[in-house]
């Protein structure tokens, strides 16, 4: 009997998972919008045309503007498909500066042990010592706001759990023969690290990272909503919902309810396949809901 | 047990120099003038050299480090460039707020939570285990912000129901006694008040309270369902016993540990909900604080203001871990 390949293994066990396919169709959908959206969206997203401001959509029978329009005349639905653009980049991108900050501290912490262990993982329970999004504030208001700013502070701030989680991995991974065997044969500590015991934490990193990306979009929607996120006019999710706060009291509820959505689906998608993969890989959650 | 007190004590201070080293070096990770910075871009260069004097800023940095810190311990943080107030009598004067909001978000999330969670696990498989874990999972994919926004919509405009914002309606009154609305409203037996201020604290406390109970409704459910297969409820349910009895009185106890725990950790992300919950229904607590400190460039202010949150999450962290102890004879003090 050929064994199969704990990499087929898992992607069989996602197969079945209904609603991690759920959610990687979610995902797929926003990926195709956020890509194709110079050929999907109607209007362009930032063009105003103040005549036509907060136009309802659909279900007043208006077919040029489906979602409506926001208060400068922009079509909401335009702005929604181009947010999904700023939105996945913003989450992928964060993400991957966590992974890379986190990863990086999580094997040097678990591989080498003492007093670097120590020291790394004392600064990851200050940083755990400050919710995340006040962190992220904080770092925002030293660098400045805007995208590419709040994209690094978000990163930074999923570096600790990431961090704490890689460690332990890479400290079961150090007890494991095939590294006793790098260490006979003379490899050098960072050879180790980098070839040999980032490879076995992979997985987790992936899971680990599928799990952070709806999180990293919400949080950057929450820097968006308070202005130091995306500034206008880009078409960004929580920034969208900001710019209309008096929209809400106007009784213009389309303009606070689309992006709102989602923000939702998309982060939704990432959790269910996030959960989908985690029980995948954790072979004792198998089969369970 | 003292011993291990003590070192979380212990632990909570090294947090808090740690915070406060970090907090003094981002003033000056900002390029720039550290006194311009704190001062404003509009000060006078009379005042900004009163500023450096004060902040000592031509002594070497570890002096000034030990100055500054000496201070933050005496819990002098300053003046606030946007209220002119010594920073920690707005925390202080703000807290409460927050405090209050916080612990009915909390009641919120735990009552429903558990509640969703025990069902849930009892009636697994079913309509209800479906409906509440569906709920649940949107519950922890939702913008605090956005919820709070829909709420507004439906329950403040809408319909009608509830106050959109703010602590109290403008024609009432509350003598601050302990600066708790709903506490300082029943000390004067203000019924009218004390109405106005729970109407006020709906809204946001289900908004902020949202998330948590997701989470802890997750949690109690497989907590339950861990506990539900051991023996003692097999020799429970064997006796004789009601269901409802085996549930609340054998399988509860012993699942409330992973809930408390849960319930303790949410505490620092119902802070950080609380950012964005006041900021919507302008809520005179520490968020609102903060996010006006930064978006104004209050520097002093978002310094005090990190510090001080970082000591109400540590703290509550440290109650929470001492709590284990008296809930749980099985868990040992290492």
């Amino acid at each position: 009997m050929i064994q199969e390949s704990p990499f087929r293994e898992t992607l069989r066990y996602l197969k079945k998972n209904k609603s991690a396919m759920v959610g990687l169709g979610v995902i797929i959908f926003f990926v195709i919008m956020a890509i194709f959206a110079k050929f999907i969206a109607p209007y362009n997203p930032i063009d105003q045309n103040l005549k036509n401001s907060l136009q309802p959509g659909f279900w007043s029978g208006i077919k040029t503007n489906l979602l409506g329009t926001d208060e400068f005349g922009r079509d909401l639905l335009s702005r929604i498909i181009y947010g999904a653009r700023v939105s996945l980049t913003v989450g992928l991108i964060a993400v991957l500066i966590g992974v890379l900050l986190g990863a990086s501290g999580g094997i040097i912490a678990g591989f080498l042990g003492g007093k670097i262990d120590n020291l790394i993982m004392r600064i990851v329970d200050i940083m755990f010592s400050l919710p995340s999004i006040l962190l992220a504030i904080v770092i925002v208001a030293i660098m400045g706001r805007g995208l590419s700013k709040a994209m690094i502070a978000i990163g930074i701030t999923y570096s600790p759990q990431i961090a704490r989680i890689v460690r332990s991995e890479a400290i079961l991974v150090n007890r494991t023969e095939y590294i006793e065997a790098a260490k006979a044969i003379g490899d050098s500590s960072s050879r180790i690290m980098w070839v040999h015991v980032l490879p076995n934490v992979m997985s987790t990193i992936i899971v680990y990272g599928t799990l952070s990306i709806g999180s990293a979009i919400l949080d950057a929607a929450a820097l968006g909503f308070l202005g130091l996120g995306a500034q206008p006019p880009t078409a960004e999710w929580g920034a969208m919902l900001a710019g209309s706060i008096h929209s809400i009291t106007g009784g213009f509820w389309w303009v606070e309810t689309f992006p709102g959505i989602a923000i939702v689906l998309a982060v939704l998608g990432f959790n269910l396949l996030g959960d989908g993969l985690r029980d995948a890989i954790d072979p004792r959650l198998r089969g369970k809901f | 047990m003292r011993n291990y007190i003590l070192r979380r004590i212990l632990n909570v201070l090294l947090i808090l120099l740690i915070v406060s080293i970090l907090v003094f070096l981002m003033i000056r990770l900002i390029p720039g003038d550290p006194a311009r910075i704190i001062a404003g871009e509009h000060a006078s260069e009379k005042s900004l050299a009163e500023l450096r004097a004060e902040l000592g800023l031509d002594k070497p940095i570890l002096i000034q480090f030990f100055n500054w810190f000496g201070k933050v311990l005496k819990g002098d943080f300053g003046y606030s460039i946007f209220t002119h107030e010594p920073i920690l009598h707005d925390l202080l004067y703000r807290f409460p707020n927050t405090f209050e909001l916080a612990i009915f978000a909390m009641i919120f999330a735990t009552l429903i939570g558990v509640f969703a969670g025990i069902i849930s696990a009892v009636k697994r498989y079913s309509i209800l285990d479906y409906a509440s874990m569906i709920i649940a999972l949107f519950g922890v994919s939702m913008p605090v912000f956005w919820l709070g926004i829909m709420l507004i919509m439906i329950f403040g405009v809408k319909l009608d129901l509830l106050p959109t914002g703010g602590r109290l309606s403008v024609y009432l009154h509350i003598t601050p006694i302990t600066h708790f609305y709903l506490l300082d409203s029943l000390l004067e037996f203000n019924f009218p008040a004390f109405w106005d201020t729970l109407k006020h604290l709906i809204l946001p406390a289900i908004a902020l309270g949202t998330i948590p109970m997701a989470f802890i409704a997750r949690i109690t459910r497989s907590s339950m369902l861990n506990v539900m297969n051991q023996d003692y409820i097999r020799t429970a349910k064997s006796k004789g016993l009601s269901t409802r009895t085996v549930i609340m009185k054998h399988a509860l106890k012993n699942a409330l540990i992973p809930i408390l725990t849960a319930s303790g950790t949410e505490f620092a992300l119902l802070m950080g909900g609380a950012i964005l919950t006041e900021t919507i229904f302008s809520w005179p607590g520490i968020g609102t604080y903060v996010v006006l400190a930064v978006q104004s460039r209050d520097y002093p202010a978002v310094q005090g203001s990190i510090i001080f949150i970082a000591l109400v999450v540590a703290l509550v962290n440290l109650i929470v871990d001492i709590l284990y102890a008296y809930i749980d004879p099985r868990i040992h003090y290492q």
